[in-house]
């Protein structure tokens, strides 16, 4: 059976050049404090690495000759070397957690900053629980390699060569000697990381695998359970399971085998310090202390080794998460802002399009929305656009605000081009109502002012009682200040509409646009609510309208019908009913039950 | 340990115990290596002949590698039983899923239920495979070293006794600040995530309002203070480890200090100093594994706690006790004053029905009004709260599961595939067979012409891991998934919306011949579809608001009729788009 991974399943090299160096980068504005933490780093090493050398000196100076005076000063340097190794290996432990911190926190901020430039189109491409994962656990996986992956690595290698360099000091012919197993235990080392990277591996597939077979089945329990399967997926799951549980121990075997192994060698240098180091000690040319001394050394000798075949797993997660950030760090800007952009504190609110073809496809031959649309929204006019679902009358919406750029022709807001616009003050003077109304976590205050501070509390109750929504809020224990739990959930339809308007409102726009659906579970009391709240935001104000609603479409100064792209029919309410056209039918499909509904 | 999770650990008793068996085994095996460290150095001291030493590093080596294998089978034994475990229980969780009825699976989110089938099996995986290997090979090791120590200097061995729980102390209290911090740290990684979340959903909205800047600050405030928690954490995590340096090599200031007095002065000699210092070095790591072990029972057992809540849910539709199991079923449904609520909102009210075996039932009505529910009784993916459903006079409920819903076919709205080959979803509620009747099934669903033009076939795989079939394409695969089954009665939930009209026509026409000797239920919203039926049966809001042949309801003005009307408006609609082109 073949099964394809998600993207974030890849593991790839440990180690890339590449990206290491743009990964550096970010560590770059720190390495002061990096640069500490390695000094404190090796002296850590170096605190470390004493006991053992006490333990000689306080063995062959002292307890030998049977002389007690002096054994409490070394125990109490002893002492300080351990305080002196707790308050630096803490010290740089926190140093480096300071830094990935940092790094992570600037690495996060970059991201999301370039996340609000990229266009409406991308976020429709990308599911936003990837992103969502971009922006946590990628960048985690990254702090990891910089907290534990790079730093222990080097720690490890001090700590090695630390060994190594006093066990030569002490006596260079025994500690050859006991190095002898040392390339031994590299090896093994080596081998093993390949066997567990791949156990690993193995087990992580595997247990992918059975959570796409379970949440598959999860959502298509009841066609398991109609088509009378359950005995049959019963053993398609125990089969994955049981891959899973082979893989587990097989990793687990793997782990039983190394440590043992490891221990085995660790005992064979201690062998040749008792058989040889014992020799030479009997014979008189070392101490005794010398050789309790490179037992204890010896025994610690493989912790590093050991370390450093488990560093390896973290550096590879780490690698393929910078992978995955940079190349959406990368991730071209669509539609971005001129160099020298046209701003403006009010304009008048007129609104052409000239000639606009447009398709949300990359290659748009066969899947036009719009076709050659031109019309002209004079400053202050109301303006419904209707036609048959999927029409393309939302595209005029992304095309005014610049969520798309149109392929061909141009839209003019007061006559300028909207590309040459600075986006956001564009859209500053937009105020748009969409279909389903999002609200944020926080406050209902909070959802109609965003995250304009300049709009006060006093402002947000005018532009709510404005759009009839104040005496529904005021209901609410907390009012403005109630918590919006869920999205919304405890908000019907008809309330999210008004905040929507009131939010609209509050930011004062010229040009109101508004997708406008007329929801069967709006109440009638919320219903005749919001037609008049929108009849009131439409005053003084260029309006377009997204009609479904009958009384709407009856009260806009102008209808377009769209047709299959195209700007079909044009006209008033009753003068297109007169002509028996498009507008006809689609008024007898969609709006005439609106109009029964009211009458009774 | 919850009873449940005890009786799993029972049914590997045998490698728990043969486990503790090779554990004690081990322990007393290392413990004899700083033996034979002091035997060495009181050799060196004494003079003995090299040969001796030569003796001791040869048994050195010996137990090590008696001790390695040992302790190769000791893991082996106990984490393998771990692994085993979470098998099992895996198993079971999966089995008790399948037994479940539709509305827990509708009040229970998919996410819930695989972070307990993966995640928390996990950690009960470590609870009964480390925890428990752990926790008693501690006690072994501090029973065997403890009492070895004591008998060589019972002064000395109190030092090493008092210092070296201090140990687990620290490991614990450092441990319990730790985890309060960590779990601030996720709260605010919850926050942080949530907050991304919102952002990237509401993009629009940001963008409409121009709030991009007003975003990166308010992310900016959470994710620095997400900064902060996690220094928090860190001041106190970064103790940890130097804390057992330092507590450790504390005992050892103290044994080289009380112990080079008790050499001095005669009361032990060199060796068993040396002795002494590998048994220090011995029990460190299962003192600090013991304050490890601790966290890992409190998160399995939690975790399997959280397993039992569904393990312990009832399946509210079950087989009933003494079922009746007809040979074959005629295929007469009744439907006699059923009623139903979902939530305590009424969705079906007083429903009388009578179908005969074989008629071709249709039944059409608004979203909302009750259809998808009304068929889903039949199979029981739902059992009605008031009245009953007969299937050949017997309710449902006395029938039983398998011979009720292995007479049924059905085609539901949402077109759910598998994740395997088409064969394989074909012949999903088929028992083996040669595939000829998947074939035939493919034929009627209109599904063959395309299939043959797939270059694997049957064989190709689709959804998420191989190829996307368009919505009719899927539509007509789960039509044919239903009629491979060969069933009496045969109910198409909207099934044919995704396709084009005149493939629909096709099917139609196909499908005519199957449903003469069956029972049909054909819900839809195209008159086109229904109106050959035997019964017209209109839904508005979960009643039975008119019902009859096509003819007499077009006639009698009502919900239908006026259905009808729209239809045509549509139709001429689409036509007038396929003319502006």
């Amino acid at each position: 059976m073949s099964t394809a991974f998600h993207e974030d399943e890849i593991i790839g090299a440990a180690y890339d050049a590449r990206l290491m160096r743009r990964l550096m980068g970010y560590v770059r504005p720190y390495r002061a404090a990096v640069a500490l933490a390695v000094v404190l780093l090796l002296l850590t090493s170096a605190a470390s690495l004493v006991g053992p050398y006490i333990v000689r000196i306080a063995i062959d100076d002292h307890i030998t000759p049977g002389r007690l005076e002096g054994l409490g000063v070394v125990i109490l340097a002893y002492l300080g070397a351990l305080t002196a190794a707790f308050v630096l290996r803490y010290a740089q432990t926190y140093m480096m957690a300071r830094v990935g911190q940092h790094a992570m926190y600037d690495l996060r901020m970059e991201l999301l900053t370039h996340l609000q430039r990229l266009s409406v189109g991308f976020y429709t491409r990308q599911p936003v629980g990837r992103l969502v994962t971009r922006v946590t656990n990628d960048i985690e996986a990254l702090n990891e390699m910089i907290t534990q992956g790079v730093v222990a690595i080097f720690g490890d290698l001090v700590t090695l060569v630390g060994i190594v360099a006093i066990l030569l000091y002490l006596d260079w012919r025994l500690a050859l000697a006991t190095m002898l197993v040392l390339p031994a235990i590299i090896l093994f080392t080596a081998r093993f990381r390949a066997v567990a990277r791949e156990a690993y591996r193995a087990i992580r597939v595997r247990l992918a695998r059975i959570n796409a077979f379970l949440n598959e089945h999860i959502m298509g329990m009841g066609i398991v359970q109609l088509f009378g399967r359950e005995a049959r997926e019963q053993a398609r799951f125990e089969e994955l399971n049981r891959e899973h549980l082979v893989a587990g121990m097989a990793s687990l075997r793997s782990f039983a085998v190394f440590h043992p192994v490891v221990g085995a060698m660790s005992a064979v240098a201690v062998a040749i310090i008792i058989a040889y180091g014992g020799a030479q000690a009997l014979a008189g040319t070392i101490s005794v202390g010398l050789v309790v001394a490179f037992v204890q050394y010896a025994q610690r000798f493989f912790e590093p080794i050991e370390d450093l075949a488990e560093k390896y797993n973290i550096l590879q997660a780490a690698m393929a998460s910078s992978e995955r950030l940079f190349r959406l760090l990368d991730e071209p800007i669509e539609v971005e802002d001129p160099p020298a952009p046209l701003r403006a504190d009010r304009v008048r609110g007129e609104i052409e399009f000239r000639n606009v073809w447009f398709a949300y496809e990359s290659v748009p031959e066969h899947d036009w929305v719009l076709r050659d649309v031109s019309f002209r929204i004079l400053p202050g006019e109301s303006v419904a656009f209707v036609g048959h679902t999927g029409a393309g009358k939302s595209s005029i919406i992304n095309l005014i605000t610049r969520f798309y750029d149109p392929q061909q022709g141009c839209v003019l807001v007061d006559g300028s081009d909207v590309r040459g616009w600075d986006q956001r003050d564009l859209r500053r003077h937009i105020g748009l109502v969409l279909q389903d109304v999002f609200l944020f976590a926080g406050t209902i205050e909070d959802n109609i002012r965003l995250g304009t501070s300049s709009i006060t509390s006093e402002q947000v109750r005018r532009a709510a009682e404005f759009v009839n929504a104040a005496r529904f809020i005021e209901r609410i224990p907390g009012g403005y200040q109630a918590q919006v739990q869920e999205r919304g959930s405890t908000l019907s339809g008809g309330q999210k509409q008004l905040i929507a308007f009131a939010r609209a409102i509050a930011h004062n726009p010229e040009v109101l646009l508004v997708l406008d659906e007329a929801t069967s579970s709006v109440d009638t009391d919320t219903e005749i609510l919001i037609q008049d709240a929108l009849g009131r935001v439409m005053q003084n104000r260029t309006s377009i309208i997204i009609a479904h609603r009958l009384s709407t479409i009856q009260h806009v100064d102008r209808i377009l019908v769209i047709h299959k792209g195209r700007i079909a029919e044009e006209g008033t309410h009753r003068e297109l009913l007169s002509r028996g056209g498009i507008y006809t039918k689609l008024y007898h499909l969609q709006y005439r039950d609106q109009e029964l509904r009211h009458d009774t | 340990m919850s009873r449940r999770l005890l009786g799993y650990v029972l049914g590997h008793r045998r490698a728990y115990l043969i486990g503790f068996a090779l554990s004690l085994l081990s322990t007393g095996l290392s413990v004899t290596n700083p033996w034979v460290l002091r035997l060495a150095v009181d050799g060196i001291r004494a003079g003995a002949a090299p040969r001796l030493l030569v003796g001791l590093a040869a048994a050195y080596v010996g137990i090590a590698l008696t001790g390695g294998f040992i302790r190769y089978h000791w893991r082996m034994k106990m984490l393998g039983a771990g692994r085993r475990i979470e098998y099992e229980i895996r198993n079971d969780y999966f089995a008790h899923l399948q037994r479940l009825h539709q509305a827990f699976f509708q009040h229970t989110r998919t996410g819930d239920l695989m972070a307990r089938a993966i995640n928390d099996l996990n950690t009960i995986s470590r609870l009964v495979g480390v925890g428990i290997m752990h926790s008693f090979n501690t006690i072994f090791m501090f029973t065997a070293a403890g009492t070895l120590m004591f008998t060589i200097d019972p002064p000395l061995a109190l030092v090493v006794m008092v210092i070296l729980p201090m140990v687990s102390l620290v490991f614990v209290l450092l441990g319990r600040r730790i985890h309060r911090q960590y779990e601030q740290v996720q709260e605010q990684f919850s926050t942080l995530s949530a907050r991304a979340q919102e952002n990237f959903s509401g993009i629009r909205v940001v963008k409409a309002f121009a709030q991009e800047s007003a975003e990166i600050a308010t992310f900016g405030v959470i994710n620095r203070e997400y900064m902060e928690r996690s220094l928090r954490l860190a001041r106190t995590s970064g103790a940890l480890w130097p804390a057992m340096t330092l507590i450790l090599g504390g005992a050892a200031a103290a044994v080289l200090w009380q112990g080079g007095h008790a050499v001095v002065a005669g009361r032990i000699t060199l060796g068993q100093l040396v002795q002494f210092f590998g048994y220090l070095m011995m029990l460190s790591w299962p003192m600090i594994a013991l304050g490890w072990v601790a966290t890992i029972v409190q998160q399995g057992l939690a975790s399997m706690r959280r397993i039992e809540t569904i393990l312990d849910s009832r399946p509210a539709i079950a087989e009933p006790p003494e079922s009746v199991r007809p040979e074959r079923l005629r295929g007469e449904i009744e439907f006699r004053d059923v009623s139903f609520a979902y939530n305590g909102v009424p969705v079906l009210r007083g429903i009388n029905l009578r179908i005969p075996g074989g008629a071709t039932v249709a039944i059409v009505g608004p979203t909302g009004s009750g259809k998808t529910t009304l068929v889903s009784l039949i199979p029981r993916l739902f059992d009605p709260t008031g009245g009953a459903v007969l299937v050949d006079g017997i309710d449902v409920r006395r029938l039983s599961l398998a011979a009720l819903r292995g007479s049924i076919g059905l085609v539901p709205q949402e077109s759910f595939l598998f994740s395997d080959t088409l064969e394989g979803n074909l012949a999903f509620g088929v028992e083996g067979g040669d595939g000829s009747r998947v074939r035939e099934a493919a034929e009627t669903a209109r599904l063959a012409p395309e299939v043959a033009g797939f270059p694997m076939g049957y064989q190709t795989v689709v959804g998420e891991r191989g190829v996307t079939l368009s919505g009719g394409q899927k539509q007509r695969a789960t039509i044919a998934r239903a009629l491979a089954r060969d069933p009496e009665i045969l109910i198409l939930d909207d099934a044919l919306s995704s396709v084009d009209t005149r493939t629909e026509e096709e099917i139609l026409h196909a499908l005519r011949r199957f449903m003469a000797t069956r029972t049909s239920l054909i819900i839809s919203h195209r008159i086109s579809t229904v109106r050959g039926a035997d019964l017209i049966v209109v839904l508005g809001d979960g009643r039975i608001v008119e019902q009859g042949t096509h003819d007499v309801l077009l006639a009698s003005g009502g919900l239908y009729a006026d259905l009808y009307q729209k239809q045509l408006l549509k139709e001429a609609l689409e036509a007038d788009e396929d003319s502006s082109q």
